[in-house]
Order: structure tokens, then C-alpha cells, then sequence
């Protein structure tokens, strides 16, 4: 038998949706990080260079960089190539205002470290309201289980 | 949050519904940053030129498209004088030189139109990310609310002014309310230092200071470094450099150099108090430097340049001088542009001091209130930049697809001049 993995931590903004998550261990940086017409991650020193944040699970530590870190994600809301959801550790000026203007499911302050626990194509719920994320399905296809 | 009367009445909408709005979204910003308070700013500085992506997304009036972009609200309501002190950041156009920028005149007359839009509603128009270099001198405690990070690093460290960096929904909510999160930056207990930078060689010259920058940016990621070791007194352009880098290579908001910045005259002062500790100590010797300069340097590997950038963030007077005198009488090479970017106030100046025909005479450019990163744009064909800033080094080529080098101002003019990169460490 296998449970799920399930992380507790602050919601910050309301919702619930599911998707694939897109994980990395190196802060993000919005303005000059990511196309906001496209959702490319084009920031060429970092280890997801190249991938789209649009309609994934958006697992990071933190916010990095210029102050059009909101503006970007607010853009890339409007464009439609928006995360689906955004899961955080650290907090900051950067990624609270980006929290409100993304309009999606947003918690942190976790239990466990979520950049640890989830990896990237993990099926992960989000609960922006009660604050729970829970890995459903492994990328590998097995059930998420201990 | 605990509101205030004033913040209630706000939010209430006794102050019209655009006022209202820029509350809502000042309440749950300090929300999610888990603030207990807004607390008073009359010092704003934002960005609320709109370029055609915006006003397209947004549609409607520019008061439609400031309440969707600049406020994060359906709109529908008109959008009132900006009750604090404002000014506009760096944007996308140089009203002047547009046309070198490659701007349709169909956008430029969309900006233009924005522009006027942001001066009727009480935003100085400074256009520039260096508000500091042209008149908007915050003084040592005064509670801000300003965008950029180059310049937020250095009115809070170099100054001691109390901001954090803010962004563009942020700002425009504060210079309609006069409000900001009391959070973060603004409580003396968070400037304190908790990362202890020892610096081991010598830091003199304008890139030697965005080096260390860009590795302490690296170490400190969003903590507050306390530097020491620093034997040769900075002045305004190293710092700009200095804090400009530390801001992009990490998240940097605020640092120390006692003796220099001003808030610690000592280490412990910048520590906190006797007895406090760093939380890590790092060195920064000749290995970190090198280690700095190759990270800058990853994204070029071609010598023939097509493009010289000085001026991230905005160039001083003296950097422009100094650009003339490397220049001397030589011209730039055929196939090469050399763009410098500044204020539009010191590029006035520059003119008045003869600078202006100097670079015209020998084939370069100056231009205010953008830049080639903020507003996206290099000479056709481009491949390989060159540029004196870490800073722009760091984002261009992400931005624009270009590689390119890292060095120090005579190294730039040189390329512009010969067309060829010949830099080293």
C-alpha cells in the first residue's frame, strides 16, 4: 500500500489545481529570466534554460533579480503562458507581489523542502487555500508512496 | 493587517474607486508577505510607460490599461493624480534618438502618448534607473517605495533610505495611496549583516568593483554582506556598479562597507551590536575574481563586435568624459556602433560641457531614458556585445539572443574602435 506524499505549508493565495511540476534548485529571476510572451525560461545560466513555465507546477527556492519580477508574471498571466501554480520557500518583495498578480494557487513555507521532494513531471495537487501540496504520481509512473 | 482610518477610508473607497483598487492590492501584497502594517512613503518610483505588448493585452483608455497593468483591476474608473512624490524609472524609448533604437513611428507615438499620460498625473518624468545621479537623493531614514534593483541597493546602502525593492503594481498603488508594506527593508532589525565578505585584493577600477560585485551577489543571494578589506575609498560610479551587479548576480537589497556606507562606521555596527556574529564568512581573493570574471564572460566566444554598451546602469558625467577622453581622435569602426546611455538632465549637461559633439564626431551615440535590455533593442545583425557593465552583461545576451564580453572601459572603447575584442583579466 502507498500514501501519498504530502506537504503542509502557508497558502497565500486560493484555488486548487493539479498539474505537472517544473522543478529547480536555483532562485528565478522574471524580468530578463523569463520571456513573458513565451513563458521560456531564457536566463542562459540557469539549469532550466530553455524550458516553459507555462501551465506547470512552478517548484523554486526563490525569487532573484530586477524588480519586473511581478511584471513578468503578470504579463505571462495576460499572455496566457502563465505558471499553473507556484510553490516557494523563501519570501520576498519579488515573488508576494507576483503571488497576487499570477491569480493562481500559491503556498510556501513548507513542512518539507518542496525542491527536494518534488522533481520535475511529478502529477502534484495544489491547495492554495489550506496550504497542501500532495504528489500524486510519480514521473517514473509509480504512485508516490514511503 | 491593522489599517490605519486614512488606510481604511481607502480601502472603504471614500477615495474613489482608483484609490481604492491600489488599496486593495496593498493589503494583499502585505498579506502574502505577512506585513502588520503599511506605513507612509512620499518618495515612489515606478514604471508606467506602457509598450505596445501592454496596451494591446490591456486594451481600452490608458486609464484602462494603468488600473490592469499598473494596478492589477478590471479598470473602468479614471485614475487620479499620484498623491506621493513620483517619478518614472528607465523605459522603453529615447524620445530623441528612437529612430537609432529602430522604434515604428506608430510606437513611438503610442509612448510618447503614455509619457504624457504618467506627467498629467504628477509622475516626474526622469526616465532613467539612476534617480539618484539627477535629483532624487533620498536622505538616511526616509521610508521609500522604489523599483529597480540597482537603485534600490544603493539608496539603501550607500544612503541609508528605507526601501525594498518594489515592483511596478506595487510602486503605482504607493503613488496613488502614499502607502507601502511596512516590511522587510523598511525595519531596522533586517539591515543588519549576517554575511561577512573578506576582501583580499585590491578593488579599485570600475570593473574590479563589478566583479566583486557579481560574486558577492553570487554568495549572499538575499542577505545582507558586510564587506571588508576595502583599501581604496569608492565613489558613486564604483558603487553603482558595485550594487548593480550584487543585485543581479543575486538578490542584494542591502549592504555594508563600514566606514563608507551609512549605516556602520565598524564591522560590529554593521553586525548589529557587540557579540553578533556572521552567519558564514567567505573570502574574496584572486581565485573568486577570476572565478567572477569567466562566469560574466560564459556567453561570448567571437571577437568581432558589433556593438559597445556604456552606461548600465545610466552613465554619470564622468563616465562619459572619461568614454571622450579614451576616444581621443580615433573614430568608431566602420560595422561597430558605440551607444552610451544616461539621463536625459546629464545628457543635457553633456552637451552644454561639448561631450555630445565629441561622440557624434567620432561616431557614437548618446542616448537617455532607456537602455538596450529595458528596451530591447541592438543595431540589425547584431551577434556579439561588449559593454563595461556586469550588469547588462549578465541580461543582455538572455534578453537578446547576443553573446557577450565583459571588461573594463578602455577595453570597450578600444573595441568599438578597432571593431575586435581584445579584453583580458
Amino acid at each position: 500500500m502507498t500514501t501519498a506524499t504530502v506537504l503542509h505549508g502557508r497558502g497565500l493565495s486560493g484555488g486548487v489545481c493539479e498539474g505537472e511540476a517544473l522543478v529547480t534548485r536555483e532562485a528565478i529571476a522574471g524580468w530578463g529570466g523569463i520571456d513573458s510572451r513565451t513563458g521560456t525560461i531564457i536566463e542562459s545560466r540557469h539549469e532550466l534554460a530553455g524550458q516553459s513555465i507555462a501551465g506547470k507546477i512552478l517548484v523554486f527556492p526563490a525569487a532573484k533579480g530586477s524588480s519586473g519580477w511581478s511584471g513578468v508574471f503578470h504579463m505571462a498571466r495576460l499572455e496566457g503562458v502563465g505558471p499553473k501554480a507556484m510553490v516557494f520557500n523563501v519570501m520576498n518583495t519579488k515573488i508576494a507581489l507576483a503571488v497576487v498578480v499570477s491569480h493562481v494557487p500559491c503556498v510556501t513555507a513548507l513542512d518539507q523542502d518542496p525542491v527536494e521532494v518534488i522533481r520535475t513531471g511529478d502529477l502534484v495537487r495544489v491547495d492554495g487555500d489550506r496550504g497542501v501540496i500532495e504528489i500524486l504520481k510519480r514521473k517514473d509512473g509509480n504512485a508516490s508512496g514511503i | 493587517m491593522i489599517l490605519a482610518d486614512d488606510e481604511r477610508r481607502m480601502l472603504d473607497g471614500a477615495e474613489g474607486p482608483a484609490v481604492q483598487a491600489a488599496m486593495e492590492l496593498l493589503v494583499k501584497y502585505g498579506e502574502v508577505l505577512g506585513a502588520e502594517r503599511l506605513i507612509d512613503t512620499d518618495n515612489v518610483c515606478g514604471a508606467n510607460i506602457f509598450n505596445a505588448q501592454q496596451r494591446k493585452l490591456a486594451g481600452g483608455t490608458l486609464d484602462d490599461v494603468f488600473a490592469q497593468i499598473s494596478l492589477d483591476s478590471p479598470g473602468g474608473f479614471e485614475i487620479p493624480r499620484a498623491r506621493a512624490h513620483s517619478c518614472q524609472l528607465i523605459g522603453p524609448m529615447d524620445t530623441l534618438e528612437w529612430q537609432v533604437q529602430g522604434v515604428p513611428q506608430e510606437t513611438r507615438d503610442a509612448i510618447l502618448d503614455s509619457e504624457s499620460y504618467s506627467a498629467r498625473h504628477g509622475i516626474h518624468l526622469m526616465n532613467t534607473c539612476t534617480p539618484y545621479q539627477v535629483g532624487n537623493v533620498p536622505t538616511r531614514g526616509e521610508h521609500c517605495a522604489w523599483m529597480e534593483s540597482s537603485a534600490v541597493i544603493y539608496v539603501n546602502s550607500v544612503l541609508g533610505a528605507m526601501t525594498n525593492v518594489e515592483g511596478r503594481e506595487s510602486a503605482a498603488a504607493a503613488m496613488l495611496t502614499g502607502k507601502i508594506p511596512y516590511w522587510g527593508y523598511h525595519l531596522p532589525e533586517n539591515r543588519h549583516a549576517t554575511v561577512h565578505v573578506e576582501v583580499t585584493v585590491d578593488v579599485t577600477t570600475n570593473r574590479d568593483w563589478g566583479l566583486l560585485g557579481y560574486a558577492v551577489g553570487k554568495v549572499a543571494g538575499e542577505t545582507v554582506p558586510v564587506l571588508t578589506g576595502i583599501t581604496d575609498t569608492p565613489n558613486l560610479v564604483k558603487l553603482k556598479h558595485f550594487g548593480a551587479a550584487a543585485a543581479t548576480s543575486g538578490g542584494v537589497e542591502m549592504y555594508h562597507i563600514p566606514g563608507v556606507t551609512a549605516e556602520a562606521q565598524t564591522l560590529e555596527q554593521a553586525l548589529g551590536g557587540p557579540g553578533k556574529k556572521p552567519a558564514l564568512t567567505v573570502r574574496y581573493g584572486p581565485a573568486e575574481r577570476e572565478a567572477a570574471y569567466a562566469r560574466l564572460n560564459t556567453t561570448a566566444a567571437d571577437t568581432a563586435v558589433d556593438l559597445v554598451m556604456i552606461g548600465c546602469p545610466h552613465a554619470s558625467l564622468d563616465q562619459i568624459r572619461d568614454v571622450c577622453d579614451l576616444l581621443g581622435d580615433r573614430k568608431v569602426a566602420p560595422g561597430t556602433e558605440l551607444w552610451l546611455f544616461t539621463p536625459r538632465g546629464i545628457r543635457l549637461l553633456a552637451e552644454r560641457s561639448g561631450y555630445g559633439d565629441r561622440l557624434r564626431a567620432a561616431g557614437a551615440v548618446l542616448m537617455s531614458d532607456t537602455c538596450p535590455a529595458i528596451g530591447r533593442f541592438v543595431p540589425d545583425g547584431t551577434r556579439v556585445i561588449v559593454t563595461d557593465s556586469a550588469k547588462q552583461a549578465h541580461y543582455l545576451p538572455a534578453i537578446m539572443g547576443v553573446q557577450g564580453w565583459f571588461g573594463d572601459t578602455r577595453e570597450c572603447v578600444d573595441a568599438a574602435v578597432t571593431g575586435r575584442w581584445e579584453g583580458n583579466l
